[in-house]
């Protein structure tokens, strides 16, 4: 026998053994999870990726999805702009996954969408709460509110609830989460009669902001609005605590972190934020997340835990309601019709509330204000939206 | 008034800074004409140092910083045996690029080794704010320049009235002739990189604790920032990296102060391309022409 001829054998054998395989009923759900599990906002990524990973895990337990196993492919982007672009196109090309859950930052998902659009894969990021990033096209789904609606519900409670008029706001320049909030709270507390006394900005990865804040300090406002990442916020708490500033730090869902509290140490208590979820503040689907969230990994979840347990939700559902479509052999196929049935999703009963998905493929439902407190978070009050 | 001393304080606690880290840069070049891109990891691996010695080994303020400066000048003479004195003798452009593989290569080391999480500085120097007349100073601001000033005179003395310090200026001005007159060149210029490293080991330290946060990547930018303030104050003069780093501090305040904070990473460089176009050799430099 020619060697040729052993080689020719071999791979035919393989293909036959491939088409037995690809041929089994018990095929899983491939989904595909992005996010970050290290870098400087590692926390998100892993609390989102552990309640998908619960979310699964309970789903398989009760027989999968119309029979099928959810097998999750998780990857870890760094919160890099290429790591996400990398992480996308592997998941979509090599790993065949029908739908992806991420990105989790909001720049990483603005990269992810457009990859997830272009190849036609239904995506939905639990967390990325700028407007830009469901505008990629129709198979980018979210499972969060919009910045607009936290910038919003922030300015509101800030006239309304606190009774400030003045109020400084200090932004990463560089970032589009930070700059999308900052837009809308300006206008929002503008249009209530509110005064914003100083607008100033910072780059990502500063640390002394000293500067700014002697600035901000003269013009003598009654609340800072800092729309961003823990990190920064930790220091600038910080640092206006040491220039004698004593007002309250208001923010969006970005405080959210246990490292807010080590960096901050006692300058972050009194602030307050916008967020998605808070236990205090639950129903019955909330309450059994709960409970499965702390049996399972010994922590109380966050705000990004109960989106990334949301985000799973929705992908489930769809597929249950997709049906035979969701099992087509054509993986194109199956996706489309996944996303298809996404777009439907209404009076979906989540951990964070009633979800519908409005025709740009943005959750409608309520948000909570936190107020940050000595060892946590303490629930303010719940607006609907 | 009092927002102008305000801005004043903030910047030159921030210029403190460039500074303590500009002086370990304006020496290695002084003696041996290598800017050190890899300065900024090493002050970056100083903070490390310092946090495990407080984290793991539970060190008072003092000795950790002591045992920063000294894993770091131990780092620096290796980095100088394995990276830069295989190169002495190739063209300068190699050594630059050399360095900033040596930088890639402690980043990402560190990285891995690390992960790119942020880290909170245990609390070993109690924080004290003063107010005086509506300026706030806090104590660590205090030591960040009182340390840098102290270091600088020191390194001032050793360079110019010490045995080695004599060496040093004899291998600046001529290696060849250094050896010829019996300087053993290859120990100066250790001693130099050891030097050097200690000095970015106590920036690293001083402001990990003073802004309570320490990261891998944490060297990039100060480092940057520390380079122009060494251009800016005359390379290789060390009063200079001094002056340069204030200036730069306090420029960068200013530009915030005064116009939109959008600018301020601009400023910095902005202020290099400056200085080499109408006074390359820097603020405290002598002009000298080089010989064709």
């Amino acid at each position: 026998m020619s060697k040729s001829r052993v080689v020719s054998i071999i791979l035919a054998a393989v293909m036959v053994m491939t088409a037995a395989l690809g041929a089994g009923a018990a095929a899983p759900f491939k989904i595909g999870v992005v996010g970050p599990t290290t870098g400087p906002v590692a926390t998100y990524g892993l609390s989102v990726i552990d309640a998908v990973t619960l979310a699964a895990e309970e789903i398989n337990a009760k027989g999968g999805i119309l029979g099928r196993e959810v097998q999750l492919i998780i990857e870890d982007n760094k919160a890099d702009a290429t790591e996400t672009n990398n992480a996308f196109r592997k998941l979509i090309s090599r790993d065949q996954v029908h739908a992806i859950i991420g990105a989790v930052v909001t720049a990483n998902s603005i990269v992810g969408g457009q990859i997830a659009q272009m190849m036609k894969v239904p995506m939905i990021t639990a967390t990325s709460t700028a407007e830009k990033v469901t505008q990629a096209g129709d198979y980018v789904f979210r499972a969060c509110l919009i910045d607009p609606i936290q910038g919003q519900i922030m300015a509101n409670f800030a006239y309304n609830s606190l009774g400030v008029r003045e109020v400084a706001v200090l932004t990463a320049r560089t970032n589009d989460y930070s700059v999308g909030l900052e837009e809308v709270f300006v206008e929002t507390f503008e249009g209530l009669g509110g005064k914003i006394v100083a607008k100033e900005s910072y780059s990502e990865g500063d640390q002394d902001f000293r500067a700014q804040l002697t600035k901000i300090r003269a013009q003598s406002p009654e609340a800072i609005y800092v729309p961003g990442y823990y990190t920064e916020a930790g220091l600038i708490a910080k640092q206006m605590r040491q220039l004698g500033m004593d007002q309250p730090i208001l923010g969006p869902d970005g405080f959210d972190s246990p490292k807010l509290f080590e960096i901050g140490g006692d300058a972050v208590y009194g602030s307050y934020f916008t967020n998605h979820y808070h236990p205090d503040a639950g129903d019955e689907v909330s309450q059994r997340f709960l409970d499965n969230y702390r049996a399972k990994y010994g922590k109380e979840p966050d705000g990004f835990a109960a989106l990334g347990y949301d985000a799973a939700m929705i992908l489930f559902n769809a597929i249950e309601r997709a049906g035979d479509a969701a099992l087509a052999r054509n993986i194109a196929a199956a996706r489309a019709a996944i996303r298809d049935e996404m777009a439907k999703t209404k009076d979906l009963h989540v951990v964070t509330g009633v979800l519908t998905l409005d025709e740009n493929r943005n959750p409608v439902k309520s948000a909570v204000i936190l107020k940050v407190v000595e060892g946590g978070y303490e629930f303010v009050e719940r607006v609907e939206p | 008034m009092q927002e102008v001393v305000q801005q004043l304080v903030n910047g030159i606690s921030l210029g403190s800074i460039y500074g303590l880290i500009a002086l370990g840069y304006t020496m290695v070049y002084g003696i041996i004409r290598l800017i050190n891109f890899a300065h900024g990891d090493i002050y970056m691996i100083g903070a490390f140092v310092g946090y495990f010695a407080i984290r793991t080994f539970h060190l008072s303020f003092l000795p950790a910083l002591l045992a920063a400066m000294a894993v770091s000048a131990v780092l620096g003479m290796v980095i100088e045996r394995l990276a830069y004195r295989p190169l002495r003798n190739s063209t300068r452009i190699a050594a630059l690029i050399t360095a900033i593989g040596v930088s890639f290569l402690i980043q990402n080391t560190a990285l891995l080794a690390w992960t790119p999480d942020p880290r909170s500085y245990p609390d070993v120097f109690p924080l004290r704010t003063y107010e005086i007349g509506g300026v706030y100073v806090d104590n660590r601001q205090i030591a960040i320049l009182g340390v840098a000033l102290v270091l600088m005179v020191v390194l001032h003395y050793i360079v110019n009235y010490t045995q080695i310090g004599r060496a040093m200026r004899a291998v600046s001005q001529d290696a060849d002739t250094a050896r010829l007159m019996g300087i053993d060149v290859d120990r100066v210029i250790s001693f130099t990189f050891a030097l050097g490293s200690a000095l970015a080991a106590a920036a690293g330290v001083l402001v990990g604790i003073y802004y309570n946060r320490i990261d891998p990547t944490m060297g990039t930018m100060p480092g940057l920032k520390a380079f122009v303030a060494a251009v800016l104050g005359g390379i290789g003069v060390i009063p200079g990296a001094m002056l340069g780093g204030l200036v730069m501090g306090i420029a960068e305040v200013a530009v915030v102060a005064l116009t939109e904070s959008t600018w301020k990473d601009a400023v910095a460089f902005a202020i290099l391309i400056v200085i080499l176009l109408v006074r390359p050799a820097g603020l405290l430099g002598r002009q000298v022409r080089e010989k064709v």
